[in-house]
């Protein structure tokens, strides 16, 4: 043993070497560094009062708590109440001040956006896309057509209610199966189709019989979407005359329209969402582009 | 060796044998004993000058009117502004501090070609403050002798109340350089007063701290060990020199052999070579870093001249020329042994390069600074949709811009763009000027982000048709471009 940690004295530091030899290499048993050595001790006692201190150790089903009964949830919490103190002010002057006049302060409306940006980044985004840019049967909402109306008031109330949603003040009225419930025969619903297709100067087919689908339109359609087709915002029946079409202007997509009937679901944020968040949503989603004044 | 030149003219050391140090080597405490002389007043001054600024800099007002600090120097990092007098940085313009830097580095290394490491001597912090703390040391503790003897002596109530006195007034130099530095952070005069009531916020208080610690550590405990040890100028510098740079010189073909005055004084009258060096020991006894230059050139010496007042003063006194120590080359003390003439060339293809580089630097920022725009625009496309068909069939684009007012009042901006033909513009939420463009209002020293609409009629567009952003101040003309596409089906 002694020969292991006190082996021969080096000739050339004078300093005892550990008897270890590699290669005739041999380390010398020289003392740690006393900075370090305080520095490791330190470490100890630091470790052993930080256990003391948070949580530290696993138990069976629980956790040693610690006596600074330290707690990430309680901190992230904490940072959410002084994230929400924070915007405090702006949140509040947002609550209060009425929908339509919010547009008249730059720096609330902003605000604003950005709220409305993020809220609609969490709960709008998986249907309508992170821009609003929507999908086949998910509406655009830069763009300027609107089926329940796009003032902020009727934006407004259609995120709060919806559209065929569970709220009974959510829109109703939806497009009837024309062919499954045999109101329409399968001749009939090619001739309406192509009328409509006409109707926003798309081609039709050749020798289609245009005269009939106008007037299967004008017996069947006429009362919701209107006589020229110009669509109806309290029915949330589409205007058919414009370019925009959120199942698809083909042919195919029409008749299969007429013959199974649409009827998208908007679900009731009201609830949910808290009403300055529903404020901030109106107004962004109505920057978007296609807001209308009135 | 007895026909070389340089027989007689050696240092009792050589360089080879001064490298066989030991490798490891506890420290030795140094007492650097005080010296008077032309670079000791050089280094007051530069000591009193450097520090005067950066002590008392914070303090000087600035009046950039009323949206603005009035602080010359400030980094305001909640607000992302730099300050330079005159100049205010933007985040976005942060290459003026890259420019900065690479300037530093081209003085520093100008300074090497030419003097050494001259910028250790006289101007580093650690120099500067380590100085300053000598100097509280020597005047509580006494000079060298003193300080030497006190170490021997037993412990007294004396000894411990001096050692009370000097450690207080070193954290009291340490806490105010810590607390100046805060001072660039926020209003000088206004942080002053939180930090007395102690209503400033804590991470000043975390600051000073920091620098409290590391200044009363630095330069009262490691001084010297930071040079050579810590820094990695030595090391870079040693590969930057070249044999013509002045660097403090033991002129050793005037001072060996060396020996003392009666020694020396015996061997001249027998017609023996004897040199001027008496080997008093001066030049080691002041040496902060506590080497003995007459080893020759070494990486410890930081070349700050205090050897060569020693040994002036002690060749004056013995009635011998000055400069038996002096800012030369080695090269030249070969040269006088071998009876070539000296050669001094501060202009050199080196020192050409880094005096052109730092011209060629500075003009590219101070061309920058002059033509520095005080309106930013900048525009990011809508990418999700690319374009939005409206019901009639026109093509609608979204941007959104980002409009940077660097001046200090409000500014009103009409905004038009170029590229399209048929094009409208619609700015969400903004305001029309009087001629019914669209406008945008930003005010003093802010940025302001707006979505902004371009729609074309439904005449056919190419997928993709460049576009140009105008953004014109309404009340000077000044003008911001900005470009991008208009994409289409
Ligand atoms: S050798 Fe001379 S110049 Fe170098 S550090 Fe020492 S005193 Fe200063
Ligand atoms: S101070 Fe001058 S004379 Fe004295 S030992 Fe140093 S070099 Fe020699």
């Amino acid at each position: 043993m002694s020969q292991e940690t006190h082996g021969p004295v080096d000739s050339v530091t004078g300093v005892t070497t550990t008897g270890h030899s590699w290669d005739e290499i041999q380390e010398l048993n020289n003392p740690l560094p006393r900075w370090w050595l305080w520095t490791f001790y330190a470490s100890i006692i630091w470790a052993a009062a930080y256990c003391v201190a948070y949580p530290a150790w696993p138990l069976v089903s629980s956790y040693t708590k610690g006596v600074l009964s330290w707690h990430s949830r309680e901190a992230i919490e904490t940072d959410l109440a002084d994230l929400k103190s924070l915007r405090a002010g702006m949140t509040a002057k947002l609550a209060e001040t009425p929908l339509e006049q919010v547009g008249q302060d730059a720096e609330l409306f902003t605000f604003a956006r950005a709220q409305g940006k993020a809220a609609f980044g969490d709960n709008c985004a998986p249907c309508h896309g992170a821009g609003g840019a929507g999908a086949k049967g998910y509406p655009n909402l830069n763009d300027d057509d609107w089926l329940w109306g796009g003032n902020l008031a009727q934006i407004e109330q259609t995120i709060r209610h919806g559209a065929r949603s569970t709220s009974d003040q959510g829109h109703q009225g939806s497009m009837p199966a024309f062919g499954r419930e045999g109101m329409l025969k399968r001749q009939e619903i090619s001739q309406v189709a192509d009328f409509v297709r006409s109707l926003s100067g798309l081609p039709v087919d050749q020798g289609a019989d245009l005269a009939a689908g106008a007037k299967i339109f004008a017996d069947n359609c006429a009362a919701c979407h209107g006589d020229k087709g110009q669509g109806n915002q309290d029915l949330g029946a589409p205007n058919l005359s414009d370019q925009i079409w959120l199942f698809g202007s083909s042919k195919t997509a029409i008749m299969e329209g007429l013959h199974n009937g649409r009827g998208g679901v908007m679900p009731a944020w009201q609830g949910r969402l808290d009403d300055t968040t529903i404020k901030a949503l109106t107004l962004y989603v109505h920057s978007l582009g296609g807001g209308r004044a009135e | 060796m007895a026909d070389s030149p340089l027989a007689g003219h050696l240092p009792s050391k050589t360089v080879d044998e001064a490298d066989e140090q030991p490798l490891y080597v506890s420290r030795k405490k140094i007492y650097p004993q005080a010296v008077k002389g032309r670079f000791r007043t050089i280094k007051w001054a530069v000591l009193f000058v450097a520090l005067g600024i950066y002590y008392f800099l914070p303090f000087v007002r600035w009046d950039r009117g009323p949206h603005a600090p009035n602080q010359a120097i400030l980094v305001d990092l909640a607000n992302s502004r730099f300050y330079f007098f005159f100049i205010e940085i933007w985040p976005q313009e942060v290459y003026y501090i890259t420019g900065l830097l690479i300037l530093a580095a081209l003085v520093l290394f100008l300074m090497n070609a030419v003097a050494g490491r001259i910028w250790c001597g006289y101007l580093c912090p650690q120099t500067v403050w380590t100085d300053l703390f000598y100097a509280v040391e020597r005047l509580i503790e006494g000079d060298r002798r003193e300080r030497t003897r006190r170490t021997k002596e037993k412990a007294t109530l004396e000894i411990f109340t001096l050692k009370l006195l000097k450690h207080s007034i070193w954290l009291l130099i340490a806490w105010w350089t810590g607390g100046a530095w805060v001072l660039y952070f926020a209003d000088a005069p206004t942080l002053v007063g939180q930090l007395l009531t102690f209503q400033a916020p804590p991470i000043a208080y975390i600051w000073i701290g920091i620098l409290t610690f590391t200044t009363y550590t630095l330069a009262g405990f490691m001084r010297e060990q930071v040079c050579t040890y810590m820094c990695p100028w030595p090391r870079i510098q040693a590969a930057l020199t070249d044999e013509y740079a002045l660097n403090v010189t033991y002129r050793y073909d005037r001072g060996e052999p060396r020996g003392s005055m009666k020694k020396n004084d015996a061997l001249k009258k027998q017609g023996a070579p004897a040199g001027d060096c008496i080997d008093c020991n001066q030049c080691v006894a002041v040496c902060p870093t506590g080497i003995d230059i007459r080893d020759g050139l070494q990486l410890d010496c930081i070349q700050c001249g205090l050897c060569i007042d020693a040994c002036n003063t002690v060749m004056a006194k013995i009635g011998r020329p000055e400069n038996l120590i002096a800012y030369d080359t080695e090269m030249n003390v070969q040269a006088r042994i071998e009876g070539r003439p000296e050669v001094r060339r501060v202009v050199r293809p080196r020192t050409l390069l880094y005096a052109g580089l730092i011209a060629l630097v500075g003009a590219i920022m101070v061309a920058a600074l002059a033509t520095r725009h005080t309106t930013d625009l900048s525009v990011m496309h809508d990418r999700n949709p690319v374009f939005v068909r409206l019901s009639d069939g026109a093509i609608r684009n979204g941007f959104t811009i980002r409009v940077s007012n660097k001046n200090l009042e409000e500014r009103r901006y009409a905004l038009g763009v170029d590229g399209l033909q048929d094009a409208r513009l619609d700015i969400v939420g903004g305001q029309l000027d009087p001629q019914g463009r669209p406008m945008v209002v930003v005010g003093p020293d802010q940025t302001l982000e707006a979505r902004v609409l371009v729609t074309a009629g439904d005449a056919k567009h190419p997928s993709s048709t460049a576009l140009r952003f105008t953004l014109t101040d309404i009340a000077s003309g000044e003008t911001a471009y900005a470009n991008d596409h208009f994409m289409a089906p």
